[in-house]
């Protein structure tokens, strides 16, 4: 994946890639930290369709979720030989009684069969956490098993 | 009433006029700037209302409101930036300078202004508004644009030739022979050299000297900076305005940005004042005679920035609409046309016509810049419209579907 980086003297820097479809994507990071997120036109590549101003919050949140379809596609693909198991994501609510606990003491590989492969916490990614691993409310926990380990899994993650 | 008292109600209501003026500027979008000068032009000799008392400060003030607008004009590009816009763009430069500058000064000898006024002229109609086209391409969104980065390294090299150019202007105005103006130039391009260098080099110990933690002495040692290099060049018979913008450009990185954020507010506050006091200075009675000549030159000048917006974008590849664009984004000019004019006319040297003409030419192009930057892209496609339905129907142009490049019909 080829990044074009242009700098915007005075304002600051473009960071952008080209899609197939032809379309530009990419981010303005503005002097004071600022960023945008541009998607070019279809018509005229050269222009912009949107130009959209990102909180820092908010960019860390799009990136989590782009990054985050990212590793469940890659999973999903893995597991395409392996009949029966899937991936699945589940977020982690404040009203979970394992908000604010760790893996392990949800017992889940025990209990279901199934295993934790990621959680996915303000844009990063915390790959194969350990039991000791702390889940917090707002995290997205990427589970693989069966269907019924995967039910199993959510009751658990979702017990008040 | 004494003095101070006068003075200061006079001050008042002016800043106070300015801020309602600013906020109307801002509702509708336009720089504030012609506001600032109009609002000059109805308070002062020959306007609506005569507020002579404000001259003593208002004199100081339009002088530091020079060297701080140089001061951030020079803190906003990095000498990296400059140095590399100048590898890349300086064609595209030279083609900004011969285009822009030769309408006015043939205005002016036109009038017969002589030698002086013409090199005056030249300046005026020359260098766009960084400050207005910075903004409108953000407003508009087309900092994503592929033409975006064609018009900022033009603005770029402007501000270089100003470097070089304010020195020579400053010789000239003092009454220099073509010898000691070219000297002069010499000296100039020698000293931006060498800051530029020491920029690249030691930008870091220039910043760590005016950087401070706390946000009060760092403004106290910035201003100080700023006004003592310029009261220096000044000395030097380099124009005080080039001592503050070689500084902005000396200090670099962390701390140029929060010079920027520091000395905003104060730039503004002072840029203001320099405005009014231009207006102030200006009489309205002269203006009706040269709308004209302005109208002329700022019809021409439209035309010529457009042109080398158009010439510089194509020659990055970039479409018709883009290079459009390009080309309309520069017609803006604004702050820097009125410190060049204001520059001669503090020095004497040249009629108060030309105040009165780069005031209504910089009122007409800091209205009209941002106007047709903004609707030049609705006329061309309606242009190239017209001229496709001439020819053969065709479906519309907008299209909002992703395709894939191998199957769209985009390409």
């Amino acid at each position: 994946m080829n990044i074009v980086e242009t700098p915007l003297p005075g304002i600051g820097v473009r960071r952008e890639l080209t899609l197939t479809t032809g379309r530009r994507v990419g981010v303005v990071t503005r002097r004071d930290g600022q960023t945008e997120l541009i998607v070019s036109r279809l018509d005229d590549p050269d222009a912009c369709a949107a130009s959209i101003p990102l909180s820092a919050d908010e960019s860390a949140a799009l990136g989590g979720l782009l990054g985050g379809t990212k590793l469940i596609a890659q999973l999903s693909a893995e597991q395409k030989d392996l009949p029966g198991v899937s991936t699945q994501q589940f977020p982690m609510h404040e009203t979970s009684r394992y908000a604010g606990r760790t893996l392990g003491e949800t017992q889940m590989r025990t209990l279901t069969g199934t295993s934790v492969v990621a959680i996915l916490r303000e844009g990063s990614v915390l790959a194969s956490p350990r039991p000791d691993q702390v889940m917090l409310s707002g995290d997205v926990i990427v589970i693989v098993g069966t269907d019924s380990g995967l039910t199993a899994a959510a009751e658990i993650l979702q017990s008040i | 009433m004494n003095h101070t008292t006068l003075t200061l109600i006079q001050l008042g209501i002016v800043f106070f006029g300015l801020g309602v003026l600013g906020r109307l500027a801002g509702l509708i979008g336009m720089s504030p700037v012609p506001l600032y000068l109009l609002g000059g032009l109805a308070f002062g000799h020959g306007g609506l209302v005569d507020f002579g008392s404000i001259e003593d400060f208002g004199h100081i003030a339009s002088e530091i409101g020079v060297v701080l607008l140089l001061l951030m004009l020079g803190l906003e590009y990095t000498a990296n930036e400059l140095v590399t816009g100048l590898k890349q763009s300086w064609l595209a430069g030279v083609v900004d300078l011969v285009l822009n500058m030769a309408p006015g000064a043939a205005v002016a000898l036109l009038l017969g202004w002589g030698p002086v006024g013409a090199l005056v002229m030249a300046g005026v109609t020359y260098i766009s508004s960084s400050g207005i086209i910075a903004k409108v391409l953000g407003d508009l969104g087309r900092l994503g644009n592929r033409e975006t980065p064609v018009i900022l390294s033009i603005l770029v090299i402007e501000d270089l030739a100003m470097a070089a150019y304010l020195p020579v202007l400053t010789a000239v105005l003092s009454g220099v022979s073509i010898a000691g103006g070219l000297t002069a130039v010499g000296v100039a391009l020698a000293v931006v050299t060498v800051v530029l260098v020491l920029a690249l080099k030691f930008g870091h110990a220039v910043s760590a000297i005016i950087d401070s933690p706390d946000r009060e002495t760092f403004l106290l040692k910035l201003l100080g900076a700023a006004l003592l290099i310029a009261g220096l060049a000044s000395a030097m018979q380099v124009s005080a305005a080039v001592g503050a913008f070689l500084l902005g450009i000396a200090i670099s990185g962390a701390t140029a940005n929060n010079a920027t954020r520091v000395l905003e507010p104060l730039r503004d506050l002072f840029a203001a004042m320099f405005f009014v006091v231009f207006g102030l200075n200006t009489d309205p009675a002269s203006i009706p005679p040269v709308l004209g000549f302005a109208l002329l030159l700022a019809l021409v000048t439209s035309v010529t920035k457009i042109g080398t917006g158009w010439w510089a974008a194509s020659r990055q590849g970039i479409g018709h609409l883009g290079r459009a664009r390009a080309g309309a984004a520069l017609i803006a000019r604004g702050e820097f046309s009125i410190v060049i004019a204001g520059l001669a006319v503090a020095a004497g040297s040249v009629p108060s016509e030309l105040a009165a003409l780069a005031t209504t030419y910089v009122l007409i192009m800091a209205v009209f810049g941002p106007i047709a930057a903004r609707y030049v892209e609705p006329l061309v496609i309606r242009f190239q419209r017209g001229s496709v339905q001439a020819s053969a129907p065709r479906s519309a142009v907008e299209s909002t579907q992703d395709s894939p490049r191998t199957a769209g019909p985009e390409l």
